[in-house]
């Protein structure tokens, strides 16, 4: 067990001291960077990418890519907003609403891209504008403001300075690595990344668990949905533009291969903090925005450069 | 006719083992030379020397009396000699005119030059009076026997003094054939040089001048076809005489009481009538106990059987019954595997094993959930244990049973890819060229496996073009020529050469009776 425990630090080694590394240059160069609050800030902003990276690693695990998160965050918001404004339901309703809408739609972008053998590339673009007009027909294109009734799920709580919806999020990444390494899913899914054929000749129907992994990341972005419509207290159906690039980059970061087969959701998750911190620190220096840009699409091949080095060196 | 290719002494070793020794071979102009041979005789070696695809451990060539030693295809392109490869080397979503002349299109500037290109296309078609293709339609909207022609018009495009055909007329059917064997009389009457590899005995005697037989990697004669007779040419493969004594490769040495075999349980496995593709009409049954052998010619419908069999490919007719149970199609291997059949498939690195991942990983797969599960989560500890236990049992060379599959040796992946269905079990195991590639202390092993799967009632069918492997491991022996099955016998029965005659049994019924049509 205790080998086990270095091994698993061992992994993420690399990738905590980048993250390390980080804080520590942004702390020296700007005096107030290393403050709770910054780093509360940082946590209570990105529920909704954390979501939305566990779920993309195990599509990405099982060699497929979701492009639609993003509005599949757009439209759940846009339910939320719609039902609680014009129809006056209740808070969990209308997010029970939101998740069954999310993950139909993630159930689509699986059950077609496997059954009909469709590239799920081309089928999460065509839900990615589906979605998103979808979204904008149910709002009229209009931002809706919800208020108050929404904002608790995103604000820091009384005992600790920390959200409800980081908290959960923070619960999926831990149930989402256990599901993905303890169990017989978790296992199926490495395993069709790698091989599907071997996997099929091994007695094994492929197809619901590759499926599977759509419908999780559907309903992981309906839970984005509501971090997303509670911290900005209404439902915006221009939100998340872009989303699914910054959730690719996260896992791509972590050490998750685009040909399927190999990843993990917490090293996804130390790569969502890799570019939070990477954002508000370059922020706080007042790097302009293009500058920002720049810099974090030259860190994301950076850690693919390094992994990719890592294993040739290595040898695995 | 004047000799217009020829080689002395044309020796290949991969690492210790020499697959081909000391062959003479010559071709001359105009002239249809036919490369005979069992499987592994050395014949594709041969040819791919010849047109640089492989490097010559020993041995010299001449082209027109000239030294010829082409690094590599474009080198022996150059010199004229052309080879046409079982699977066909043309870009599917091209047109025909840009594949005959890919490597050159006519260009201005960078520009293709359409109209140019599709005449010359026209005259290279036109030449072997393939009027009925059109230079303009994709590759990909033809039949497989035009495609096959396109392919040797392609060759012929260029400059072509030896043409090397590979099975040519394996994917044709009868009428294709035809237009082929015109094809290749108009070659022969430009003065073109051809060696020609086929199985099909009657289409060698139809088409051939002259043959030459390999055994074992050597050259064991080279005859005008007109003085030998088919069942001559199958003896020479073989290496037995006609009229001597029936040399029964007897393994009495290591079982005594031959036909005594385990082979009196109940059937566990009936194969009934089953149709698929290629595949006609094969019946079988097998006993608990009883290992059986399924011997044949490469490309004779012995994986596709396999496939069929075990649902990897959805059968057109017949049934399956697994241990008593009802006959039934398996259309999924899933369903296949519930019923209680494994399947070693030929191709480990293609089907059979996650080569990145754990030899641990691969070694519960197919028990996951028969054996690794607690309400979906995984019994870790279980597994790993079983896994040691299977390397250790099967003497599997790891450092530990985290390391990736990639890593290990041919014959230690294929223990693995063993071990992963002993961890699942079944009644009835198929085996498809358990050996082929692997080491012999590897091929011990597996062969010891076969013996205590048998002592435990297990069915077991092993497909292998290993004559002596079957001899040495199995029961009964079936021979499968052209999709069929045509003859079954206890081993003791059989001889190398009875095998070998069988072979090409169904090539030979097949040509005389549905030759027109199919």
């Amino acid at each position: 067990m205790k080998q086990k425990l270095s091994q698993s630090f061992l992994q993420y080694a690399g990738l905590l001291g980048v993250l390390v590394l980080l804080i520590a240059v942004f702390s020296v160069s700007s005096n107030n960077f290393f403050q709770t609050q910054t780093l509360v800030t940082i946590a209570n902003s990105n529920p909704d990418l954390i979501f939305v990276s566990v779920g993309m690693t195990l599509v990405l695990i099982v060699a497929g890519i979701d492009l639609s998160v993003g509005s599949m965050l757009a439209l759940g918001s846009a339910v939320i907003g719609v039902l609680m404004v014009r129809h006056e339901w209740s808070l969990p309703l209308a997010f029970s609403a939101c998740l069954l809408v999310t993950s139909l739609c993630g159930l689509f972008n699986g059950f077609v891209s496997v059954w009909f053998s469709i590239p799920s590339f081309i089928v999460t673009l065509g839900m990615l504008e589906m979605a998103r007009g979808g979204t904008k027909v149910i709002t009229d294109s209009q931002t809706m403001y919800i208020g108050s009734r929404v904002e608790s799920f995103g604000e820091p709580l009384s005992w600790i300075p920390l959200s409800p919806a980081f908290l959960v999020a923070v619960t999926i990444v831990i149930a989402g690595q256990f599901l993905l390494t303890r169990t017989v899913f978790g296992r199926y899914c490495v395993a069709i990344g790698t091989n599907e054929e071997a996997v099929r000749m091994s007695g094994i129907r492929t197809a619901p668990y590759t499926i599977a992994t759509f419908v999780i990341l559907g309903l992981l972005c309906g839970l984005a949905a509501l971090s997303q419509t509670s911290r900005l207290s209404s439902a915006d159906p221009n939100a998340a533009i872009g989303l699914e690039l910054s959730a690719i980059a996260a896992c791509v970061i972590g050490g998750t291969s685009l040909m399927g087969g190999r990843g993990s959701v917490v090293a996804s998750f130390i790569g969502v903090l890799i570019i939070a911190v990477l954002q508000s620190g370059l922020a706080q220096m007042g790097v302009e925005d293009a500058i920002k840009q720049l810099i974090t699409g030259a860190v994301i091949i950076a850690a693919v450069l390094l992994d990719a080095l890592r294993s040739r060196w290595g040898g695995r | 006719m004047s000799v217009l290719f020829d080689a002395v002494g044309m020796t290949k070793r991969y690492g210790r083992v020499t697959v081909l020794r000391d062959v003479d071979f010559d071709v001359r102009g105009g002239e249809i030379h036919a490369l005979l041979g069992a499987n592994g005789a050395g014949k594709s070696t041969l040819c791919k020397m010849i047109a640089g695809l492989t490097d010559v451990t020993a041995g010299g060539m001449r082209i027109e009396g000239r030294p010829f030693a082409p690094a590599h295809k474009q080198a022996a392109e150059s010199a004229g000699v052309q080879i046409i490869q079982q699977e066909l080397n043309l870009i599917a979503t091209l047109s025909v005119a840009e594949n005959l002349l890919l490597n050159r299109l006519p260009s201005v500037a960078g520009i293709v030059q359409r109209r140019v290109l599709h005449r010359q296309a026209r005259e290279a078609l036109d030449r072997l009076r393939l009027d009925h293709i059109d230079s303009h339609t994709l590759v990909a909207d033809l039949g497989v026997g035009t495609r096959q022609m396109v392919e040797i018009a392609a060759a012929l495009a260029r400059d072509c003094k030896l043409l090397i055909l590979d099975e040519p007329t394996a994917a044709l059917s009868g009428s294709e054939t035809e237009l082929l064997f015109d094809q290749l009389n108009q070659l022969r009457n430009r003065g073109v040089g051809m060696i020609y590899i086929s199985h099909r005995l009657d289409e060698v005697k139809r088409i051939a001048d002259r043959v030459s037989v390999l055994r074992d990697g050597q050259n064991v004669g080279t005859e005008d076809t007109a003085s030998v007779s088919t069942d001559q040419m199958v003896q020479r493969m073989s290496g037995e005489a006609a009229a001597g004594p029936t040399r029964v490769r007897h393994v009495a040495s290591i079982d005594a009481d031959d036909d005594a075999t385990g082979a009196n349980g109940p059937t566990v496995l009936v194969v009934d009538g089953l149709c698929r593709g290629f595949v006609r009409d094969v019946s079988f049954a097998v006993q608990a106990g009883e290992t059986f052998g399924i011997a044949g010619l490469v490309g004779s419908g012995r994986t596709e059987l396999l496939r069929a069999i075990f649902g990897a490919d959805r059968p057109e007719s017949g049934s399956v019954s697994i241990a008593g149970s009802q006959p039934t199609q398996y259309v999924h291997p899933s369903q296949a595997v519930a019923a209680g059949l494994a399947m070693v498939t030929e191709d480990r690195k293609d089907n059979g094993l996650l080569l990145e991942q754990s030899i641990r990983c691969n070694t519960s797969l197919s028990a996951m959930v028969k054996r690794f599960s607690w309400y979906g989560i995984i019994k870790g500890t279980d597994e790993a244990t079983v896994a040691d236990q299977m390397c250790r049992a099967m003497e599997t060379r790891c450092t530990g049973i985290e390391q990736a599959v990639a890593a290990l040796s041919g014959g230690n992946q294929q223990k693995v890819a063993i071990a992963k269905w002993l961890t699942r079990d079944a009644d009835v195991f198929l085996f498809d060229e358990p050996t082929r590639g692997i080491d012999v202390a590897a091929r011990r092993k597996i062969y010891d496996l076969f013996g205590s799967l048998a002592e435990a009632g297990k069915g077991i069918v092993i497909v292998s073009s290993d004559l002596e492997e079957l001899f040495d491991t199995c029961d009964r022996i079936a021979v499968m020529s052209a999709g069929r099955l045509v003859e079954t016998r206890p081993r003791s029965l059989w001889s190398e050469d009875a095998i070998l005659q069988a072979s090409f049994a169904g090539h030979r019924t097949n040509e005389s009776a549905d030759a027109p049509g199919t």
